[in-house]
């Protein structure tokens, strides 16, 4: 390994972005006022892993994602991708990076999906045999050959969001942002994109920064989370770490031989009884699972059993709450 | 923009257009219109007098036609840029920053419309009709500056073009002044700017180099007098003119899209 691929991938050095938004302040004297966006954030994101960069709405996502493709030019602090300051270097970090809103479109409306891919393949350049290798891989990979020669208008939102995906990627970007790009999808187009962002980092090592409101997208992807709010950093981890750190609580769900009184086991609470089946809360650190279920195989036969993980959803939910 | 990748952008928006085939014939008869319309008034304007500031109809129909192909080419490739506030408001400029292409060959490719190419031909057929009726001594230096203004002149018309739709970067619902600047200036070039006032006259001379599009090249060729205060290389000069609005337009573009602000979710 070469010093080079141990740089970051993507770097910000406290980063932060204003906007001045008029506002209102009488009848007719309209002041300015000043919205922080992106507060000072520093982070690094090594080469060839997905991350997951969260948050509540207005949390400072898209800005973030914004200077780092070089849309908009940071107020203070540096920004780098592939060792580039996209505000100076715009056209060749456009080169190096695959970018998709989820809420925007690059395609070629009026024409078909083909042509967009090929007028891409012009304007980045891409050698024929490479772009026709690239294009056959996405064809499958997303399960385009349906609609490839359909016009762009006549796609739904899923086959287009694919069509967006394989047009951000078919320069071989080495880093690739991702800004919502499952919202709005069904479930069997957004397994789809997941699974194919999964080979595309396997096989190609693709950096992948991702903005979502879909948690799933987060547990099946990242191996890491980025949780943003006012413009500021509050978490950052493995998935696994910020489970451990939040996840307080956990369920025991067991099956009884027959239905019973709600069961007494220190340091539990029985929060819900279904027939023979009860769920016992505890707080981990007052017991352990196994304890609980030694507890309760003493007072009873026990046909089944099982510990319910906290949720992402929850424990996302849960830090965002204390961060208000 | 390597011409190669510019042609592959303008076909795909031809072929675009093309879907909506009605209205792009309407389009390009009401363009072709428009420019008659304007060949119209310098006519009619004639039946009245017998010269404007001493020029008289061949001589200005001249300056229309120079004008007119300047303008048209500027128009055909150029004025899209204009559709810049549109997409500044809509947030959808960001895809013009996300390719490496320079933002402004992409906006005039992708909006190419070839519709437009009405407005250039026929002040092009104008030009062939009255070259010959106009009473000249041609030297090799008039032949060669009737191309050279032209080409200038869509550079100039061009760079005002760039320069004004800067503001939109700045200003919410700039268009409309741009519009006054290029549309309106167009107007203002298809006649001698001795009809202008003096101050009027040296706005257009130093501030919004229009002055320099046909006017001061022209009046060399027809042989009339430049108004006093203007030194007589001011009828080559549009070359120096030309190259001096692009730097500054494509400074202020520059500056503009450094300010780009996109817009919020
Ligand atoms: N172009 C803009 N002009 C003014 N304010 C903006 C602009 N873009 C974003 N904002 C504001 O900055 C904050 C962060 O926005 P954004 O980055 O879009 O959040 P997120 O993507 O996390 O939902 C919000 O308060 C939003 O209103
Ligand atoms: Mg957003």
């Amino acid at each position: 390994m070469t010093a080079n691929d141990r740089d970051p991938a993507i770097e910000l050095r406290d980063v932060s972005k204003t906007f001045r938004v008029a506002h209102k302040k009488g009848r007719v004297r309209r002041g300015l006022r000043e919205v922080v966006a992106v507060d000072d954030i520093s982070l690094a994101i090594e080469r060839g892993s997905i991350v997951g960069y969260i948050g509540p709405n207005g949390a400072g996502k898209s800005t973030t994602i914004k200077m780092l493709t070089g849309i908009l030019v940071p107020s203070s602090g540096q920004v780098r991708v592939d060792r580039l300051d996209p505000s100076r270097a715009r056209l060749e970090v456009t080169r190096r990076i695959g970018v998709v809103f989820g809420q925007r479109s690059q395609l070629w409306w009026d024409l078909p999906l083909r042509d967009s891919f090929s007028l891409l393949r012009h304007v980045y350049r891409v050698p024929g045999p490479r772009h026709q290798e690239n294009l056959d891989r996405f064809v499958e990979l997303l399960d385009m050959a349906e609609f490839v020669d359909v016009p762009v208008r006549q796609l739904s939102l899923g086959q287009r969001m694919r069509g967006e995906l394989a047009a951000a990627i078919l320069h071989d970007p080495t880093i690739l942002f991702l800004d919502e790009p499952t919202i709005g999808l069904d479930v069997v187009s957004k397994e789809a994109v997941r699974r194919f962002l999964i080979e595309l980092n396997r096989e190609r090592h693709t950096t992948v920064l991702l903005t979502t409101h879909d948690l799933a997208d987060v547990e099946r992807l990242c191996e890491r989370l980025i949780i943003i709010d006012h413009g500021t950093v509050i978490e950052d981890g493995t998935v696994a770490d910020i489970k451990e750190r939040y996840g307080t609580e956990r369920t025991v769900v067991i099956d009884l031989d027959q239905p019973s009184v709600p069961l007494t086991v220190a340091g539990t609470e029985v929060v819900r009884i279904d027939g023979p089946r009860q769920w016992l809360r505890f707080r981990r650190a007052d017991t352990t699972a196994a304890a609980v279920v030694a507890a309760v195989a003493e007072q009873a036969d026990v046909r089944d059993l099982t510990v319910d993980e906290p949720e992402i959803d929850d424990i996302v939910r849960h830090i965002y709450q204390a961060s208000r | 923009m390597p011409l190669r990748i510019y042609g592959h952008l303008v076909a795909a928006k031809t072929r675009a257009d093309f879907q909506y085939r009605t209205s792009f014939f309407l389009y390009l008869a009401s363009q072709t219109l428009i420019s008659f319309a304007d060949m119209v008034v310098v006519l009619i304007l004639f039946t009245q007098v017998s010269s404007i500031a001493s020029w008289s109809r061949s001589q200005v129909l001249f300056l229309y036609a120079l004008s007119g192909i300047g303008f048209g080419l500027a128009d055909l490739f150029i004025s899209q840029v204009g559709l810049v506030s549109r997409h500044i408001k809509a947030g959808t400029f960001d895809q013009f920053l996300l390719r490496p292409l320079g933002a402004l060959w992409q906006l005039s490719a992708l909006e190419f419309a070839p519709r437009r190419a009405g407005r250039a031909v026929q002040p092009v057929i104008v030009l062939a009709v009255i070259l010959p009726a106009l009473d000249v001594q041609w030297t090799p230096v008039k032949v060669a500056l009737v191309p050279i203004t032209v080409v200038c002149g869509a550079v100039i018309f061009g760079a005002v073009w760039v320069t004004a739709s800067s503001l939109a970067f700045y200003l919410v619902n700039s268009q409309e002044l741009a519009n006054s600047f290029t549309y309106g200036g167009s107007f203002l070039t298809q006649y001698p700017i001795d009809i202008l006032g003096p101050w009027l006259r040296r706005f257009f001379t130093f501030a919004v180099p229009l002055a320099f599009v046909c006017y001061f090249p022209a009046a060399y060729i027809v042989d009339q007098p430049l108004p006093e205060s203007i030194p007589s290389w001011f009828s080559f000069a549009a070359p120096v003119i030309a190259l001096a609005s692009v730097v500054v337009a494509r400074a202020l573009w520059r500056l503009g899209i450094r300010h780009y602000r996109s817009t919020g979710s």
